[in-house]
């Protein structure tokens, strides 16, 4: 697909949605967003990027095999299971090493710890099981590329 | 030297001796470290001895699912120690012989670490005292059993063997777990020790016939009762070692150990009594039938052990304290002298080249050790004064006349197989030794001590625990036959009875015996007659189920898996629509009549839901259908806006643009199928009968009591001891993680999946591309 218009697009929005889906990922525990929801906005970009730049260039600037991503998120879910274990007791507790709780219920320090990690992996895993069955799914369209018009629009 | 040729002895023996590479130092000492740790773990167990026999009991627990009330608890009695003796010490010496008779072989390291990891399984089997943990090890010994049987798993035989094995065996080990749950359901402990300790309460419960029957499966398909019996005569496609020590002492007695450990609960009935009565009587007489129809010594011994293992069922069932003795007893006679017989076979096999009985003869000056070694253990297995297994023929007659219903059928059926065994005794020790000019496929000599070693200390043994009757008996024998009968016996072992029954019925065994002996030869030829003359096995029926259950999958998945997409969207959809309508019919319940007083945008948005459907069933473009289908999903999620679930709404929305995306590629592979003309009736009503059955679920759904339950306790911990203010994320990533971290998991295995498949039909089809286009 060689549009001017998708690809001047694309490679100014792809930056801002990779952006604006970890902030999803950071606020979605308070507020609308989450690591599925991130995860899934990342993915769309990456979509978008691919259809833009093609799945070589797409692969490249990811540098990383997509699977490889969804495996270090599922680690980093793992892990944070077992932080939760050795931290706590029984896995998957939640754990704020940076978050001191006043008397009064108040809280202070940053929300960072055993749970942000849990959503990174979420948000990791649905980044690259998603971009790698696209991948894999545009590789495998390849050899039909040529009657692409033909074949979608149908003959009528 | 009786040698016709002396000038080929030297390079003979050469070559038995350094077969294969030899192996570097420590590796070559590494074999034998088994070995040792076995040896060691017997001494321990040894110890024990004086305690258990004064009655006492020892446990161990570590938890391990406490939730489930799962434990790793292990208890050591009469009955364990033994079977625990048994695996150690008879695993010590066959470590040594495997490593022996593998020396040299570059696959002994894998021999002996799969009997390691045999020996630990078994020992975990017979020292488990939670259900749990008996299943896991009672797996574990299949497990292993598949993989020792399949040894040599460039032949056809052994995988065929090895699988039998792991079906028949396996399919007993689900009913196995099937019968532990449900007992221990019933018991409401998973301990072993508290099921038992119910004793009659469980055979007067409803539940008896169902548990009875699942673990009567797991015990005869484990101990190759009939009619189960086919899979152990083919196991023997493993190494002799193997066979000698999983298919004779130790894992086929699993089964026999089972029914021991679980007679005080499950015993003492009728139903007890005449099923292990009459198949244990049938799967000894069975076994030694068949026992004289071979010429494989190795197969003559599997059969021998067949019938050996339908004794202790036999005697197990009998009941009485008699019979439990001689049950005891006989497990520790047959363990010893069969263990050492197949060791034996395996040196005539190694050392003089074949194991056919009709090639072997007068061995005995070549091979003096192993003749020895033949000839105790053979006097031990025929039941000869002084040796264990006249005590152990002795008491099995006495136990015989004890059994209160049926003695005659219980000792005709033992005296019939005790004269078969002097015959095959006979016919194994005699036959390759003795009384004629030697005869052998290669010039025959006693093996190195690791292979002599195992046969002569436990056919020594034999004569040792037979001279020593007393002690043997109040050391060993009594603490198993209190465990199985779940009381303190008090019974006297002893050598001399006196004149009595049980020894005109031990003289009359000989007698038999040597008659079988002197007539193996017509009666061997009219057992292959039979065979031959179209009499079904039950290793032909084994066959015919496992072709029938291909036939049957492959008829199914022809039907269901039959490649067309459409087809397998309109079962789904049909099965759904039949559910939701099931359900529908089945529930009564109000109905509310649905309000249709809803705000303009509400309606704008069905509107717009209603014209993309209608495009998507009349365009004949794949692309607009496509857009059609994101233009509904698009409009549920602004449904969701405007209800204030947010968070579902952009999951969805973003759901939404990548479902496009991944059809819009998806289908550019797609072959375009022959336009199908005309309004599809049956389609059509599928399609109606889901929309509509949904949409009622859906009214009745709002005519039920919601359940504030879990979302009141959700959003008043969310913020407090989460951390977080949105519900759904909270839930999502902390008080649910567990579900999601599942999942995610299958994120990554479904992506791992689809890539997978992706790749291979690219490969497949670049295959069929330069096939078809060589020019290019």
């Amino acid at each position: 697909m060689n549009s001017l218009i998708l690809n001047t697009a694309a490679r100014l929005m792809v930056p801002v949605l990779v952006i604006f889906s970890l902030l999803v990922l950071w606020r979605g525990h308070n507020d609308p967003g989450g690591g599925f929801i991130g995860g899934l906005l990342a993915a769309t970009s990456l979509a978008l990027y691919e259809k833009a730049a093609g799945l070589e260039r797409t692969e490249r600037m990811l540098r990383i095999p997509p699977l490889a991503i969804s495996a270090v998120g599922l680690a980093c879910a793992l892990a944070s299971a077992v932080w939760g274990a050795i931290a706590k007791g029984y896995v998957l507790a939640g754990v704020w090493p940076l978050l001191t709780v006043g008397p009064g219920g108040e809280k202070e320090g940053l929300p960072v710890g055993s749970i942000l990690l849990f959503d990174l992996g979420v948000f990791l895993v649905v980044v690259g099981g998603v971009s790698a069955m696209l991948f894999a799914l545009e590789e495998a369209a390849v050899p039909a590329h040529q009657d692409e018009q033909d074949d979608i629009e149908g003959k009528d | 030297m009786t040698q016709t040729d002396t000038g080929t002895m030297p390079a003979a023996a050469k070559e038995g001796e350094t077969a294969g590479s030899p192996q570097p130092g420590i590796g070559r000492a590494l074999l034998f470290a088994p070995s040792l740790v076995a040896a060691l773990a017997f001494v321990w167990f040894l110890t024990f001895l004086p305690a258990i026999g004064r009655g006492e009991v020892f446990t161990l627990v570590y938890p391990w699912i406490p939730a489930l009330g799962i434990e790793f608890a292990f208890l050591l009695d009469g009955l364990g120690l033994i079977f625990a003796l048994l695996v150690t010490g008879i695993g010590a010496l066959i470590f040594l012989y495997a490593a022996g008779y593998f020396l040299g072989d570059p696959r002994a390291g894998r021999i002996i670490t799969l009997l390691f990891l045999f020996a630990i399984a078994m020992l975990g089997l017979v020292l488990a005292d939670d259900v749990v943990t008996l299943f896991l090890f009672w797996e574990g010994t299949t497990v292993t059993s598949f993989l020792l049987v399949g040894f040599d798993y460039q032949k056809a035989y052994a995988r065929r063997a090895a699988l039998q094995a792991l079906l028949v065996t396996g399919m007993g080990g689900l009913a196995l777990l099937g019968g532990l749950i449900l007992l221990g359901d019933f018991a409401g402990s998973y301990r072993l020790s508290e099921m038992i300790a119910m004793g009659p309460a469980v055979s007067e419960a409803a539940i008896y016939g169902p548990v009875l029957a699942l673990f009567l499966l797991g015990a005869f398909t484990k101990s190759a009762q009939f009619p189960f019996h086919f899979w152990l005569p083919g196991a023997m496609a493993a190494p002799t070692p193997v066979s000698a020590y999983l298919h004779s002492a130790t894992m086929v007695k699993a089964g026999v150990y089972l029914l021991m450990r679980m007679n005080p609960a499950l015993g003492g009935t009728e139903v007890w009594f005449w099923v292990l009565t009459i198949f244990g009587a049938t799967t000894m007489l069975i076994g030694s039938i068949w026992a004289l129809r071979q010429t494989d010594l190795k197969q003559m011994l599997a059969h021998t052990t067949v019938m050996g293992l339908g004794t202790l069922v036999m005697f197990i069932g009998g009941g009485t304290e008699k019979a439990a003795i001689g049950a005891a007893l006989f497990l520790v006679v047959h363990a010893l002298y069969k263990a050492a017989l197949f060791l034996m076979v395996g040196c005539l096999d190694k050392k003089a080249g074949t194991r056919e009985v009709d090639d072997l003869a007068g061995l005995g000056r070549a091979m003096p050790i192993t003749a020895w070694a033949a000839a105790l253990a053979a006097f031990s297995m025929a039941g000869m004064i002084p040796f264990v297994g006249f005590l152990g023929k002795e008491v099995m007659y006495e136990a015989s006349f004890s059994v209160i219903t049926e003695p005659v059928l219980v000792a005709g059926a033992a005296y019939v197989a005790n004269a078969m065994m002097v015959a095959v005794a006979l016919i194994v020790a005699v036959g390759p030794f003795h009384f004629s000019a030697p005869r052998s496929p290669k010039p025959a000599m006693d093996p190195s001590w690791t292979l002599w070693l195992g046969p002569v200390l436990l056919a020594g043994l034999g004569l040792v625990l037979g001279v020593i009757a007393p002690l043997t008996g109040d050391a060993v024998v009594n603490p198993v036959a209190a465990s199985i009968l779940g009381r303190p016996v008090d019974y006297h072992l002893k050598l001399w009875h006196g004149v009595n029954a049980a020894l005109i019925m031990s003289i009359l065994t000989f007698v038999l015996g040597f008659l079988f002996w002197r007539t193996a030869r017509p009666i061997r030829a009219g057992l292959a007659g039979a065979q031959a003359s179209g009499l079904i096995s039950a290793d032909e029926l084994y066959d015919r189920v496992l072709e029938g259950v291909r036939a049957t999958a492959k008829a199914v998945t022809g039907r269901l898996q039959n490649g067309v997409l459409t087809s397998y969207m309109r079962a789904t959809f049909a099965a759904l629509a039949i559910v939701l309508w099931g359900a529908i019919a089945l529930s009564g319940g109000p109905r509310p009549t649905p309000s249709f007083d809803l705000p303009l945008i509400s309606y704008a948005t069905m509107a717009i839901m209603l014209i993309a459907t209608a495009a998507v069933i009349i365009t004949r473009s794949r692309l607009a259908a496509i857009a059609s289908l994101g233009a509904i999903g698009t409009s549920i999620s602004i449904i969701f806006v405007l209800y204030g679930a947010i968070d579902v709404a952009l999951t969805q929305l973003m759901i939404e643009i990548l479902v496009v995306v991944f059809l819009a590629i998806a289908l550019l592979r797609l072959p375009r199928t022959p336009e199908r003309k005309g309004f599809r009736v049956g389609d059509a009503g599928i399609a109606a009968a889901v929309g509509l059955g949904v949409t009622v679920v859906l009214i009745s759904v709002l005519g039920t009591p919601l359940d504030l339950t879990l979302t009141e306790f959700f959003e008043e911990n969310s913020a407090p001891v989460a951390f977080g203010r949105n519900v759904v994320n909270v839930i999502l990533v902390d008080f649910r993680a567990l579900d999601t971290l599942g999942e995610i998991a299958v994120i990554v295995i479904a992506a791992i999946g689809a890539v997978a498949a992706l790749k291979a039909g690219r490969q497949a089809a670049a295959k069929t591309t330069t096939t078809m286009e060589p020019g290019e």
